[in-house]
């Protein structure tokens, strides 16, 4: 069974996020099944999406339940993007859809001030810049200013500070891009498709012996 | 804030790079694979992949090429070119691309944006666009309309209106490709970049014209484009992309400099 399972709820292409961890050398594979992820040592949970299309995917699959479970058993989990955004207890897409509610917080909406307009997605490359101070393993190394490649409309705002490992801003709003809590860990950017630098947080993971 | 982009394209026949003037002579510059690798590690922020054959040939995209770019890059690129139908979409999708580009199929085919949409994802979904300059008229009231086929088939379609269309019915981003300029190395054509960025929601890739970094800037800020398309410039060594990153950053341009 390989060492590394990787989410395949329906929420989007994962073809990238696998390719990423054989470029360095993680064996890790694509699996809908519950057994496969409770069998593997850690946890990728990808994806690009809505999130009630996610929600009731993982729900339906028995995979909600067995992320719980991950979690609460302090499995190694890394979030990308939708993954990053259905750990925390509810979002507002979809006129609100509850979440995992691993952690505490919600998911919002970018919502620009009159004089600012800003297109959604926001999509691209943007710097991310991560607090000074003592580093989760997964972001260790990384420069304060990194730039990533992002792709969303809502962003997660955890109800503690202390959960954020690293934020973007856009269009004057600030949001957590990089997140951790102990075995738990979750970037808002495609760290598969954001070079160098993102290949470095799948590394960081991949080499992470909490 | 958001770097603009550089976006490296490579036109790509029987597994070949290749750059023509105006889709006319064409020469072959390597293999597409390396070359991408090569931008990639050079620091282009996206990567295009238009196999400029299929679509005339009526033969699907190359997709063990797709495959094989996606095993080597790490950011995000599309393909675009000889896209048929829905499943064309999926293929190229699941080889590894993040991206599919439309651009005569939904011409003939508007629908396919929505279909596309609704089952990738509009972050997905790029429409290509070649635009050539006409003249204002009661059918054309931007004076630019879409054309296909190398620019050699009018469509009667207005430029900007096509892009709002392609919007509403869930295109991601839209690469708008002046045919006038394409070619020339005399610079992206600003005016219907700029009208037509500002127009939509969603991020514009200019395309067509660029011959130097000047070019480069001036479409991301006069011409308001969140992208700019380059070949011709990286393809033959006149410049690297660091090179241009830099001249353009350095004139106040947001752009990602360190990978």
């Amino acid at each position: 069974m390989a060492r590394i399972a990787i989410l395949d709820y329906d929420a989007g292409n994962l073809t990238s996020v696998l390719r990423a961890v054989e470029h360095l050398g993680g064996d890790a594979a694509i699996t809908r099944d519950p057994a496969a992820v409770r069998g593997a040592e850690k946890v990728i949970f990808p994806g690009v999406g809505a999130a009630r299309a996610s929600m009731e995917s993982l729900r339906r699959l028995g995979l909600a339940e067995e992320i719980r479970r991950a979690f609460a058993a302090g499995k190694p989990i890394l979030g990308i993007c939708i993954g990053c955004q259905v750990i925390f207890s509810e979002s507002e897409e979809d006129g609100g859809v509850p979440g995992l509610d691993l952690l505490p917080g919600q998911v919002v909406r970018f919502r620009f001030a009159p004089a600012v307009s800003r297109k959604i997605p926001h999509m691209g490359w943007n710097r991310v810049e991560f607090a000074p101070g003592e580093r989760h393993p997964v972001f260790a190394g990384l420069e304060s200013g990194s730039e990533f490649y992002f792709v969303h409309s809502y962003y997660p705002r955890p109800r503690s500070e202390n959960l954020v490992q690293g934020t973007a801003v856009y269009g004057g709003i600030r949001f957590a891009a990089a997140i951790a809590h102990e075995h738990l860990a979750a970037v808002q950017f495609h760290a598969e498709k954001s070079g160098p630098c993102g290949l470095k947080v799948l590394e960081n993971f991949l080499n992470w012996r909490p | 804030m958001l770097s603009k982009r550089l976006i490296v394209c490579l036109d790509v026949r029987d597994r070949k790079t290749t750059k023509g003037v105006k889709f006319k002579e064409n020469i072959d510059l390597g293999d597409p694979v390396e070359m991408a690798e090569r931008y990639y590690r050079e620091g282009a922020d996206e990567l295009v992949f238009y196999d400029i054959t299929a679509s005339a040939e009526g033969r699907p995209i190359d997709i063990d090429m797709v495959r094989e770019v996606a095993r080597r890059i790490f950011i995000p690129f599309s393909v675009g070119g000889g896209v048929r139908h829905l499943d064309d979409m999926r293929r190229v999708l699941l080889a590894g691309a993040e991206k599919v580009s439309v651009n005569s199929l939904a011409v003939r085919n508007p629908e396919i944006i929505a279909h596309g949409a609704r089952a990738f994802g509009s972050q997905c979904m790029v429409l290509g666009m070649d635009v050539l300059r006409v003249g204002e008229s009661p059918a054309i009231p931007s004076g630019y309309e879409v054309v296909v086929k190398g620019g050699r088939e009018r469509t009667g379609l207005d430029a900007l209106e096509w892009a709002r269309r392609a919007e509403r019915l869930g295109a991601g981003e839209i690469c708008l490709n002046s045919i006038d300029a394409d070619g020339t190395k005399a610079g992206y054509e600003l005016t219907i970049t700029s009208r037509l960025s500002k127009a939509v929601g969603i991020p514009v890739i200019a395309s067509g014209g660029a011959g130097a970094p000047e070019h480069i800037y001036r479409v991301l800020t006069e011409g308001a484009a969140d992208a700019a398309l380059i070949a011709s410039m990286v393809h033959y060594g006149a410049y690297t992309i660091a090179q241009i990153k830099k001249e353009v950053a350095a004139r106040g341009v947001r752009m990602r400099l360190r990978w």
